[in-house]
């Protein structure tokens, strides 16, 4: 069935599993609408290959728009594609040119092992969470909310690090793996706020020390996870963190 | 009419006001040493499984929780975006738990249980204290108390948000706790699993069988209790504003096994979505209702208007929700809204290519914005380039994703025009039936948020999904479960080589078989789609018999043509989306028939269920309380044989009436 008059030619990451070795897959892509989003043009794709009995492209994709954090592709050199501050559901095929060649690969960390083809497992990510990104308070504690007052600014400043899905792009984009910009939103948006206040320096302390010991990799400073995050999360949590771990470490002397 | 004696609600005595402190205070215990040995399976990640698991965890329990994703946080919970109602009067403009408690039951045309709204009133309040506690950013005054917004159905402003993003912030809340608790050991967490059938044994649920998406393996997994947070049913319709993932799996393999399903024709249509752009499309995208807030829906008082939106005069528009509902304007229930832009296209008044949508526009609140921010920075006579410039700042901080979104994926930027929109499903208030405990009819299994059809009667309200979801979870489970599980301290953890789990297990390997046998020639989705259709032309937003009737054998041949002729590639020890949706597909399709025996059944319209032949003279929805207030609660008997129980709604505090929001 034609949909729209794109042909496109995709080059994607093909692999079996974890523990077998990838390759690059040419598939054509025809009859597309530039009104289509990335993920809808997969769809086509996959729809094709079963119809002709072949086995479909795995990729990973939940929400189609933009908040999950689940879909994952790194096209043409870049986490979530060409565009800026968008997911790769929300990526559309009016940013591409009929006739263009298309480079899909999965997010490329150690951290991320490759479940199949372009899916990739993130659950280091959870357990860097379990680690310390909480307040610790059960259920039933909780004062009534007006009584904890927060300067709009703090508020809003929390919002935008706690805007974060998850979704890795910053270590796919990073020439180092780093989970900086991931654990440095969480870090920031629970110490910019009373809440969370009181763990602070244990949280950034545990969080990084799993960081670590996942496997990603440290940060250089160069900005391509604030570039390519789909929710402009910002460098600036960076800093932050790394000021609280110095000073966390320096009192609790656990570096 | 009485209730049918295999449902026994478990209202506690007493008048409403108490009935939840007293039960609470007199409801059985389980000591902190026996709930160490008690196992809890939560399926489903969003606000209700998390919140849920947490909470039993730092209570004690043992927790397991699975979801299909490959992580809690992406649960769809997350894409929940205009906000969470709470009964705080933070306002002071007169709200009470009685308000919103009359609000909910009033949205919900009359067909919730008193007792269970109230409660959920009730503990509104409690869930933005604990949202705050972990540190949920909501948006905040400049006092540094928190703001309040005003959504649909309502004339109070009782809506907590987090820019358009509430859903977001409040699962990464619940998420953060549950991950807190699976850091502790006490919950094990199950990431790319889905359930595949819940296990009983004498008559009790007693564990699940899931299947390890990554390996393809099927496993046992005993609990002395298992609680479904599975989420809606939307995806029936193929397109809807759900994950491409949300499916009635879990819930439909309950029903399955003795649990009734509530209300399944109780579908949301939300009025202010994304129309539709062509065949290629594999879901649909919401606009907040908050929206309706600022935004003024029209159409052009013309037929067949060519001319832009800009162009038309403002006495050339027909500003139709505020012309038949003028007391609460653009902000009614989502129900009736819906139904009015229906009403406006299907009468050839419709805008866009389509001619299937209408416009939200937010021209006039820009302006309105623009001239309080001039006068609160003493710009005098400012031009209207100024203060549309500065109206356009003040629309932008309170809704500038939701206006990035819509130019992502239309292309054209709502700033310079109006927005088109059109209604899409996006909700059920049908789901499995549940008493006053959460509980089904299947002792020990439970049904928590979306999954349960307990709190919206036949139209959930706005803002009130992320309520119910972290009602049921945090507040109302740690204590109902105690009724159950006190009397099951004396149970050990059955061993998973029973035979009421090697059978379980067995029937969901034949039919994996099964599917990979048929070797057809159609994918998963062209069944999908089919279903899709039938269901929006004929169970969507407006049904008569006639349609239902069809239907039902439409469904009935789909599902043969599935069994006989769907294709599903590669193999069962792998990772396999087909093979996935296949089994999800499967289930919908046997749900989607008995919505529609159920949406035939109820000869009355009543909220987001309109059936064509009963409505009042200006074409609102015609209830029947004589004859149809009551809980549809089908139990299943075999292959497209479902029997009917009924559960009497009784209004003892809220005098039945025909709602009326003009």
């Amino acid at each position: 069935m034609s949909h729209g008059n794109m042909n496109l030619t995709l080059k994607v990451w093909k692999q079996k599993n974890k523990d077998t070795k990838g390759r690059f897959e040419t598939y054509d892509a025809k009859g597309i609408s530039p009104d289509m989003s990335f993920l809808e043009m997969f769809d086509v794709v996959n729809e094709q290959l079963i119809s002709s009995g072949k086995e479909p492209i795995a990729f990973d994709h939940d929400c189609r728009e933009g908040i999950c954090g689940m879909c994952s592709m790194y096209i043409n050199g870049r986490p979530h594609g060409p565009k800026g501050g968008i997911t790769t559901c929300q990526l559309h095929m009016r940013s591409f040119k009929n006739g263009d060649t298309i480079v899909v690969e999965p997010w490329r960390s150690a951290a991320f092992p490759v479940i199949k083809d372009l899916a990739v497992d993130r659950s280091s990510f959870d357990r860097i969470m379990s680690a310390g990104g909480f307040v610790s308070v059960n259920t039933g504690n909780a004062k009534d909310a007006n009584n904890i007052l927060i300067p709009k600014d703090d508020a809003d400043t929390a919002f935008d690090a706690a805007a974060c899905i998850g979704c890795g792009a910053c270590v796919a984009a990073c020439k180092n793996s780093s989970a900086m910009l991931f654990v440095s939103a969480k870090v920031s948006q629970l110490s910019l706020l009373p809440q969370g206040k009181i763990e602070k320096q244990d949280r950034v302390l545990n969080m990084v020390k799993q960081m670590d010991e996942e496997g990603f990799g440290n940060c250089t400073n160069t900005g391509a996870c604030e570039a390519e995050c789909p929710k402009s999360i910002s460098l600036e949590n960076i800093a932050r963190m790394n000021r609280e771990y110095l000073g966390a470490s320096f009192t609790q002397n656990k570096v | 009419m009485a209730s049918s004696s295999k449902l026994n609600a478990k209202i506690p005595e007493g008048i409403l006001e108490n009935k939840w402190t007293k039960y609470r205070s007199t409801v059985h215990l389980v000591n902190p040493a026996n709930k160490r040995s008690l196992e809890v399976i939560v399926v489903g990640s969003g606000l209700a499984g998390s919140s849920a698991a947490a909470s039993l965890a730092e209570m004690g329990y043992k927790v397991k929780v699975f979801c299909f994703q490959d992580s809690p946080r992406r649960a769809h919970s997350i894409a929940a975006q205009g906000g969470v109602n709470a009964a705080k009067n933070y306002q002071n403009d007169g709200d009470s738990v009685y308000r919103l408690f009359y609000d909910t039951i009033k949205g919900g045309d009359y067909r919730a249980r008193e007792a269970n709204v109230h409660r959920l009133a009730e503990v509104s309040g409690n869930i933005i204290d604990q949202c705050v506690a972990q540190g949920v950013p909501f948006a905040r005054e400049y006092g540094g108390t928190l703001s309040n917004r005003s959504f649909g159905g309502t004339q109070v402003q009782r809506t907590f948000y987090a820019a358009g993003q509430t859903g977001q912030q409040l699962l990464l809340g619940a998420y953060s706790a549950l991950q807190r608790q699976v850091g502790m050991g006490a919950v094990t967490l199950m990431a790319r699993h889905e359930m595949m059938d819940v296990v009983t044994i004498d008559g009790k649920a007693r564990g699940i069988i899931a299947r390890d998406l990554v390996t393809g393996k099927l496993q046992r997994h005993f609990g002395h209790a298992v609680l479904l947070c599975t989420g809606g049913y939307g995806n029936v319709f193929y397109l809807s504003t759900n994950a491409m993932g949300c499916n009635v799996t879990a819930a439909w393999k309950a029903h399955k096994k003795g649990a009734f399903f509530g209300n399944p024709c109780y579908t949301q249509i939300h009025p202010t979505c994304i129309p539709v752009s062509g065949d290629h499309q594999s879901k649909l995208t919401l606009m907040s209702e908050s929206l309706r807030n600022d935004g003024r829906i029209w159409v052009p008082k013309q037929k067949d208007d060519k001319r832009k939106a800009k162009d038309i005069p403002e006495e050339e528009r027909d500003y139709y929700l505020e012309r038949r509902y003028p007391a609460f304007g653009n902000l009614v229930p989502r129900d009736v809204a819906s139904r009015a832009a229906k009403e406006r296209c299907d009468a050839g008044y419709g805008v866009g290519a389509s001619k299937m949508a209408v416009y939200l526009d937010f021209e006039a609140n820009m302006m309105r914005y623009g001239q309080i921010e001039a006068n609160k920075k003493n710009i005098h006579n400012p031009s209207k380039e100024t203060i549309r410039a500065l109206g356009k700042d003040v629309v932008k901080e309170k809704y500038g994703n939701l206006f990035d979104m819509y130019k992502q994926i239309t292309d054209e930027d709502p700033y310079e025009m109006p927005m088109r929109i059109y209604p899409a499903v996006h909700y059920t208030m049908g789901g499995l039936w549940v008493d006053y405990n959460l509980m089904t009819t299947v002792p020990g299994l439970y049904a928590l948020g979306e999954a349960n059809f307990s709190d919206h009667g036949a139209n959930r309200l706005g803002a009130s999904a992320l309520m119910q979801g972290l009602a049921d979870g945090y507040f109302v489970i740690p204590y109902t479960i105690g009724e159950y599980l006190s009397e099951e301290i004396r149970t050990k953890a059955i061993p998973t080589d029973n035979e009421a789990f090697v059978k379980a297990e067995a029937e969901v390997q034949e039919r994996i078989n099964k599917l990979f046998s048929i070797k057809g020639t159609k994918s998963v989705d062209h069944f999908h789609k089919a279903l899709g259709k039938i269901m929006w032309e004929k169970c969507g937003m407006a049904r008569n018999a006639k349609g239902l009737t069809e239907a039902i054998a439409e469904i009935q041949q789909l599902k043969k043509d599935f069994w006989s002729d769907v294709r599903v590639p590669g193999e069962q020890y792998e990772f396999n989306t087909e093979l996935e949706k296949a089994h999800r597909v499967a289930d919908f399709i046997e749900l989607g028939e008995l919505m529609c025996k159920d949406a035939l059944n109820r000869n009355e319209s009543c909220g987001g269920h309109f059936r064509e032949e009963y409505q009042t003279a200006d074409g609102e929805a015609l209830r029947d309380d004589d004859n149809f207030a009551y809980v549809a609660a089908w139990e299943y008997k075999g292959e497209s044989n479902f029997e009917l129980h009924k559960e009497e709604l009784k209004f003892e505090n809220i005098k039945l009436a025909q709602r009326n929001y003009a």
